[in-house]
This record gives C-alpha cells, structure tokens and sequence, in this order.
C-alpha cells in the first residue's frame, strides 16, 4: 500500500479515503438523520434552556423553526390596524379585527410542523379560530369550490380545496407555541393547515377569498405540488 | 512535480489554470456560504427576505462549485496538484503529530499535510452538500424522513465547510507571500525553502 509507484508521490491515497468517507458519512446520516437528530436534541434541550449566550438554539442540532419571507420586508401589524377580509364568492363579505377572532370560538391542539424541505417540529399547540367557523358565517355561494389565502406581505397567496378548508384542523391560528403568534412567525394572525406542509399555511393572513376552483399559490407557481399534503 | 524554473530568487509555484480554479471556485464558496447564512439564520432569513431569489442563487453557485475542480483537470499542473495533494506520505504524519511542524525541520513538499487535510475534507464536503443539497430542491426525489436527513447533514457539512474555509482564509491572511504565491504564481526561494523545501529539492 504504501509501496512508491514509479511515478507520482508516494504516500497512501488518505485524500481519497476521507473523501470517501465523507461520503458515506454523508449517506448514512440521510438515512438515518432523523432520528438521530431528534435524540441529539433530546438531549441537548435541558443544556438549550440554561444557555445564556443562546448559542446552542442556533446550531443545527434539531426541531427548531426556520423563518421564511418571500418579500423583501413585511409591515408589522397589531390590535389596532390588524385586519382579515373574507369575501369571494360569498353571501355575506366580512372584515374582522383582532378582537372580532378573539371573540370568535377558539380551537386547540397540538400538532408536528414539516416544512417539505425536510426540516420540522414535533408537538407545537395551536389556537384559533376553524376556518370552517368563519367560512359559515360567510355563507359560500354554490359555484365556491375553493378559498385563496392572502398574505399582508402584499405576494404570498395560497389555496385549498373547500373541503379541505372545513377540516377541524384547519386554523385562523391566533396562539402558538403558547403565546400570541409573534410578528417572525407569522403574526399577529397566521394559517396553520394541519396534515399539509408548511408553505400551505400562509404567514402574515389578511384575506380568505371564495373562488371557483383553486388558483396556484406562491410556491406551487414554482413547482410545489398543489395538494401539499405530508407524505409518510 | 510542477517544475520549477529557478529564475533567481523566485519560483514558480502556480501555473494560469490552477491559479484560475483557485480563484473561480473562492468566489462560488463565497457565494454559497454567504447566502447559506441568509436562508439559515432566522434575523437575517427575515432581514433580507426574497427566499426564493436568494435560495435560487445558492443552489445555482452549489451546482456550479465542482465545475471549477472539473474544468482544473484539463490542466496536467492541476493533475499533478491532486496526485500531490491526495497522498500522505510518513513525513505528512509525523508533520500532523508535531507541535513544532512550523520550525523548518521536516520535509515538507508543495502541499503541506495540513493543506492536504484540507483539499480533502472540502472537495469530500462539496460532493455531500451537492447530494443533499439535490434531496432537499427537488422535494420528491425521497421520502420525508430521507429529506429531514438531508437537511440534517446539509446543516452539518456546511457548518464544517464553513469553519474550513474561515481557518483556510486565517492561514492566508497570516502569510501575505503564501497570498502572493496564489496571486502571481511566483514565491521567493527564500520562503519556499522554509515553508516548502522538499518541494524546492524535488525540483533541483
């Protein structure tokens, strides 16, 4: 092995082994990632909590939220100038406030975010109100087959079938993570689409519109499947 | 070996073609790591925005990182860099072991052993962020547990590649000739004969 050739340096090929390995490392860590991260924080999370440089949350070390906006900054929102409309293909257009929701039944349950880039979090609680409670008091009209979601970052749009708008988990979300949905994730007032991946559940809410049939929102326009629903 | 016209006091250590992949593949990893840090860290993800231009420019400068390295092997300098760079000899070891390997004392050739290290642990590094890189764009290639591997060793190997290439640019920016030597091609014999000289003797 370590035998000089006639030409060339001598010395065992160690460049090429580590790239190798590298690669199986790479591999192996595909494969079985998953739940090797999620021991890895596990593990970590008693260590994340008494951390006060917060370092640790910042390292790739498992479930944590990554923030997506596809604008190049969004208008910040509160009690006062917070506003959804809800109109379309509808008998009776609507505009609510934050306190109009609030007022509104609320629903709670605990469910795992996936992002269908393959990063996620287990178990986070979300409360609102259903999307179907609002559709109700709109009153669909009957050629309505589906609603397009709007963002108040003025480009986001997605959509969904109506009948997978009246789902139980289906969510104008209010709260998450046990506080009110912070301005990063989405808030004051955000979709959250259980069963679907995260670019279903739109940041930012600001309009629910009945349509016809389902107009392809921002990420499906490039290239998303239009289901959205979370593989196994 | 490359060879070495002896010009006085100066070597010749890079030819035009290694110096170009030097330079095309630095700007790319610039490229990559600098909007990896975009779409990673929350502040900025938000900060900046426009996710999908700035996802779509990194996937682009990804693709692009081995060109460089593939593109290099038209030129047989190059190849006898790689052949150079890929074998460890006895010396390498014992280089790595040492606490005083800067002290002139061992026979180092044109590449040190830890620039040998290096050349590996990235170009092993690029072909994993690549593969995982793909995983994670094209979305139906693999299963979701598969993808939340993929995202998993992405995050890794690019935090590696990342510190990599910050210790690589310390190393640099500590030794303005070693700088040189990849700006012109030329070192002096004075340096090489410290930093290099079983390289120089090879040559003679």
């Amino acid at each position: 092995m370590d035998e000089p050739r006639s030409s060339g340096p001598a010395g065992a090929p160690v460049g090429r082994r580590v790239v190798l390995g590298l690669v199986g490392l790479g591999a192996a860590g595909v494969v079985g990632g998953a739940s090797f991260s999620r021991r890895l924080s596990d593990w970590l999370a008693p260590a994340e909590l008494h951390d006060p440089t917060g370092l640790l949350s910042t390292l790739p070390v498992g479930p944590a939220f990554r923030y997506y906006s596809v604008t190049g900054g969004v208008p910040r929102r509160n009690e006062q100038s917070y506003r959804l409309r809800v109109d379309g293909l509808v008998a009776q257009p609507a505009t609510y406030r934050l306190s109009d929701l609030q007022a509104l039944p609320q629903t709670t349950f605990t469910s795992d975010f996936h992002c269908v880039t393959g990063w996620s979090v287990p178990g986070v609680e979300w409360s609102g109100v259903p999307l179907s409670e609002l559709l109700d008091r709109a009153g669909p009209a009957a050629p309505a087959r589906a609603v397009r979601i709007r963002s108040f970052d003025g480009t986001y749009t997605e959509s969904l079938s109506l009948e997978d708008a009246r789902l139980p988990h289906v969510v104008v979300a209010l709260r998450m993570l046990g506080g009110p949905v912070s301005h990063d994730h989405g808030g004051p007032v955000r979709m959250y689409v259980d069963g679907h991946y995260g670019y279903k559940s739109t940041k930012w809410l600001s309009g629910i519109e009945l349509t016809e049939r389902e107009v392809p929102g921002y990420w499906e326009r490039r290239g998303y499947p239009l289901e959205g629903t979370i593989g196994e | 070996m490359t060879p070495v016209s002896d010009t006085g006091s100066t070597l010749a250590r890079f030819t035009p073609a290694e110096r170009w992949v030097h330079r095309s593949l630095g700007l790319l990893m610039g490229t990559c790591l600098l909007t990896a840090f975009v779409l990673y860290y929350g502040p900025i993800s938000l900060a900046v925005g426009h996710r999908h231009t700035v996802e779509l420019v990194h996937v682009a400068a990804g693709y692009a990182l081995p060109g460089p390295l593939l593109l290099g092997l038209l030129s047989s300098a190059y190849r006898r860099d790689i052949e150079v760079l890929n074998r460890f000899s006895r010396e390498d070891w014992r280089w790595l072991r040492s606490k005083n390997r800067r002290d002139g004392s061992f026979d180092v050739g044109k590449f040190n052993a830890g620039q040998k290290l290096n050349a590996a642990l990235t170009a092993g590094s690029v072909v994993v962020l690549v593969g995982t890189g793909t995983l994670m764009f094209w979305t139906g290639l693999v299963r979701l547990s598969w993808r939340t591997g993929a995202t998993f060793v992405h995050d890794w190997f690019a935090l590696g590649l990342g510190l990599l290439v910050l210790g690589h640019l310390w190393f640099a920016i500590s030794d303005p000739e070693a700088r040189e030597g990849m700006r012109t091609g030329l070192v002096s014999r004075r340096w090489a004969e410290r930093e290099h000289r079983a390289w120089v003797r090879s040559e003679k």
